[in-house]
């Protein structure tokens, strides 16, 4: 610890090295079997039950419950990762306050839901842990499939198309599969190294190729992925950042929170990452509270968040934005950035409340700024690098249900398509339903 | 607060909890434990006759059954009857009673089936100045491999024998402890009455398996790879003691006969229950033993508020009151009519009502797309599965139907009552009178 929290500017090691380890662990323990059981428990069993219905892959969490009430997590974890095979980072990751648990009947009785995700955590480690993949791949069917991005869709696409006896390759163009698990959420949500060892997990299927630095557009084109492969499935996410269209916005210290947060969970010894003194962040999602915590957590001493609409509109939910308030974060809101002013270094934002006008939302007048050596924007991703030929249905690709894009032969899903929250859940929903789309296809089983 | 006072053929005690002969009255370390915290009397655990004690295993003697969050439900043990010198015993006992003289304290015995054995320890307890004796003839495991137990308790004439001589031999009132493992329990129950015994008691443990190792598949508690079946207690034996209990308390023959009741017996409700059904005394071991003495405070302040709330002032106006209203399947009211009737304010919607009524009974429960769960009258035979899955409790209710109305399910007027007995589909039916 050469520096603290009020140390000027933007500085590494401002904390002890234990602060590190402990700030970044998982934020929620691991439950020990006694916990587990006792949670479990509490589960009903209900009939058709609305949990099961409020998770993106369906997956049947009374059973799941009632396999670790009966003593056999590993059964219980195989129930899960059979709807589900990044069912280990979505129990880390889920907004399950909103999903299953904001389902449950617990919820509504006692304002207290079962601990689903924290539950379905046990049940995937301990499967997990035996290292022993649960899934036996069918015979080889000869087809050959390429999918692009090794994110949660792409991941849950190629485990299930390779289930089914096609042989897949995942083309990505990071260092590292796993997508935003292992470059884009925050670090205690997936602590261990989670992400790499479950990719290593699932890959365990077999018949699964991993290609890294691949990048589509450059590296090769969809249409020679379509001329090797019997079907496409892109899972390529949102490659692009919206920008604040400000002067100045690209001054030392102003840049981009995914960028921030991917830097973060590359970073093996953290108290060698800088962090501002003061730090700012713009936006009022996910990104924006994994961006701000983490900030605090590495040390810094204030840290702002703004959003410029009101907090009932906010991207994160109630339970994120409290955890960011418990960290020390200040949280602001119908405010946006009008000016940044720098020095050389970045100095300050400056703000303008917000009302709502005849046009949209509309700066107030009232304006303040806001000490910032760290400006992080986390105002949303856009689509980027779409291959031609393909429609879009908004600023998403265009997709059916079933994850097949308006050209033959391609599916896509994941944050670059529509209709999910792009969540991780949704990710892997959207990927495997494709799989089954595209098995079907291969084999003519289906439409 | 109400008098709990209880004077049980004879017997005075302070409250009508006793704790019940097992481990927890074993010795007066324990006994003065249970007096101190607040306990009405016991039956010290049971004395065998003189000579070398029996010897316990070395291993568990205790299996179990849980429920949710582990709550214990159901307890076994393969124990057998003190394991400690007579002598020492008697000496206790003696002292206990001396220091405290308003408690209650029975002395439980099981000695061979022979005049002369019977004489001997009667002789041996009378010293103690203890209140009464209580005979073991429940003892499912160990002592009635050894023509003990309920090895006597399973054979009425041994029972009426034995009881003969204790009453004839001693001046102490006499309780006669029954064992359930037996078709008919008003058969042992009139036999003890026949022999002179003062009361009986009941029930003691069931004979039991309560689970399988399956790694070593052996029944449990194990004792090095093999098990031994023991006796059942706690909660979940609560249903059929209280039956057996009202059994002799509804019998002609054994009607009025005093019982001290036992099984299962975990809080006031449970105790008032058995009083209810004739019992003059509980009897508790499990609930003690779950969760230690001081639960005495909950049983008695239970008891208490639950006197006053109804007006009594005396256990002694608790006791048989619900004997009138036990009756035979043939008697109930067969144009007694009730609908389920769903609390929608009270209502989680976990489907579990739906799922057991859809699955497994009548279909009268409908369910809605947005989870809205509600009774069909016109399916509704008023079973009350739906009531007793539903995690909430009041949320559904059976609700009679009042007389003269029409009944959508049968179509028929609720009329008054009658019985099975008249009833034109049963053959046996006597033309009514």
């Amino acid at each position: 610890m050469s520096n603290s929290p009020t140390t000027p500017g933007i500085a590494a090691s401002r904390l002890h090295a234990e602060d590190y380890a402990r700030h970044f662990d998982d934020l929620y323990p691991a439950y020990d079997p006694h916990e587990a059981m006792v949670a479990a428990d509490r589960c009903y069993f209900c009939h058709d039950a609305p949990c099961i219905t409020a998770c993106p892959t369906e997956i049947d969490i009374p059973l799941f419950i009632r396999q670790i009430q009966a003593g056999q997590p590993e059964a219980a974890g195989k129930t899960i990762f059979s709807q589900n095979i990044l069912g280990g980072m979505c129990a880390r990751v889920c907004p399950t306050e909103t999903l299953c648990e904001g389902a449950c009947v617990r919820e509504a009785a006692e304002g207290k839901p079962v601990e689903i995700g924290r539950l379905q955590r046990y049940a995937t480690d301990r499967l997990i842990a035996r290292n022993a993949h649960p899934f036996t791949r069918a015979a080889a069917s000869g087809k050959r499939v390429a999918v692009v991005g090794a994110g949660p869709a792409g991941l849950a696409c190629a485990h299930r198309l390779a289930l089914h006896g096609h042989d897949v390759t995942v083309f990505e163009a990071r260092e590292k599969p796993g997508g935003l698990n292992e470059y884009g959420i925050a670090a205690y949500k997936a602590a261990h190294d989670f992400a790499r060892a479950e990719v290593d997990w699932l890959m365990q299927i077999g018949g699964i190729t991993l290609r890294q630095g691949w990048k589509l557009g450059t590296d090769g084109t969809l249409a020679d992925l379509q001329a090797e492969y019997d079907a496409v499935f892109l899972g390529i996410g949102l490659a692009g950042v919206n920008a604040l269209g400000l002067e100045r916005e690209d001054a030392p210290g102003a840049r981009d929170a995914v960028d921030f947060i991917a830097e973060l969970r590359q970073t093996t010894d953290l108290s060698t990452l800088p962090i501002g003194r003061h730090v700012v962040v713009i936006g009022g999602g996910m990104t924006a509270v994994d961006a701000a915590v983490q900030s605090r957590l590495l040390g810094a001493e204030h840290v702002t968040m703004v959003y410029r609409r009101g907090r009932e509109e906010m991207g994160a939910s109630d339970y994120e934005l409290s955890h960011a308030a418990n960290e020390g974060v200040k949280i602001i809101t119908n405010a946006m950035p009008v000016a940044i002013h720098a020095n050389g270094a970045l100095r300050e934002v400056e703000f303008a409340y917000t009302r709502q006008g005849p046009t949209g939302l509309e700066p107030s007048g009232e304006t303040f700024r806001v000490k910032a050596d760290h400006l992080f924007k986390a105002i949303g991703q856009k689509l980027e690098g779409v291959p031609e030929g393909l429609a879009l249905d908004g600023r998403k690709l265009s997709v059916g249900a079933d994850g097949r894009t308006t050209l033959a032969g391609v599916w896509a899903g994941g944050d670059c398509t529509g209709g999910g929250e792009d969540l991780t859940v949704t990710a892997v929903a959207q990927g495997r339903d494709a799989a089954e789309s595209i098995h079907a296809a291969l084999t003519g089983a289906g439409a | 607060m109400a008098n709990l006072t209880t004077n049980f053929i004879g017997i005075k005690s302070p409250n009508p909890f006793w704790l019940a002969s097992a481990p927890p009255t074993d010795k007066e370390y324990n006994v003065v434990r249970a007096f101190k915290a607040g306990w009405g009397g016991v039956v010290w655990k049971t004395l065998g006759a003189e000579g070398p004690p029996v010897v316990n295993v070395n291993g568990p003697r205790y299996g179990a059954v849980w429920g949710a969050d582990r709550r214990l439900l159901g307890l076994n043990n393969i124990e057998l009857i003190t394991d400690r010198p007579l002598e020492v015993n008697l000496r206790e006992i003696k002292q206990v009673k001396r220091d405290w003289p308003d408690r209650a304290l029975v002395v439980s015995l099981m000695v061979p089936c022979d005049e002369e054995s019977w004489k001997a320890i009667l002789r041996h307890v009378e010293d103690t100045e203890a209140d009464g004796v209580e005979l073991n003839f429940g003892c499912p495991h160990g002592m009635s491999e050894r023509g003990m137990g309920s090895a006597v308790g399973q054979v009425p004439e041994y029972i009426e024998m034995v009881t003969r001589w204790v009453k004839s031999h001693s001046r102490m009132p006499c309780i006669v402890k029954l064992t359930p493992n037996i078709a008919d329990i008003r058969k042992p129950a009139e036999a003890a009455k026949r022999g002179g015994a003062d009361a009986v008691s009941l029930i003691n443990t069931i004979n039991s398996i309560t689970s399988v190792n399956l790694d070593t598949f052996s029944p449990e508690p194990m004792i090095d790879g093999k098990g031994a079946h023991g006796g059942y207690c706690g909660p979940a034996v609560k249903p059929i003691a209280l039956n057996m209990v009202a059994e002799i308390a509804r019998s002609p023959e054994t009607h009025g006969l005093p019982i001290s009741g036992i099984g299962g017996v975990t809080t006031w409700r449970d105790a008032v229950e058995f009083m209810t059904l004739g019992a003059g005394t509980v009897q508790v071991c499990t609930a003690a033993m779950t969760y230690g003495f001081g639960i005495i405070k909950e049983l008695t302040a239970g008891l208490s508020q639950y006197m006053d709330e109804k007006g009594f002032t005396s256990v002694d106006q608790l006791v048989g009151r619900a004997v009138p209203n036990i009756t035979d399947w043939q008697y109930l009211n067969l144009n007694y009519v009730a609908k389920a009737k769903i609390n929608q304010d009270l209502c989680i919607s976990c489907g579990r009502c739906y799922a057991a009524c859809e699955d497994t009974s009548h279909q009268a429960i409908s369910m809605s797309p947005d989870r809205k769960f509600e009774v069909m009258d016109d399916e509704c035979v008023a079973c009350n599965l739906c009531v007793n899955v539903c995690p909430v409790a009041d949320c559904i209710t059976m609700e009679p139907m009042a007389k003269g109305s029409v009944d959508p399910r049968t179509g028929e007027t609720v009329g008054d009552y009658a019985n099975w007995t008249t009833h034109p589909n049963n053959p046996m039916a006597k033309a009514a009178e």
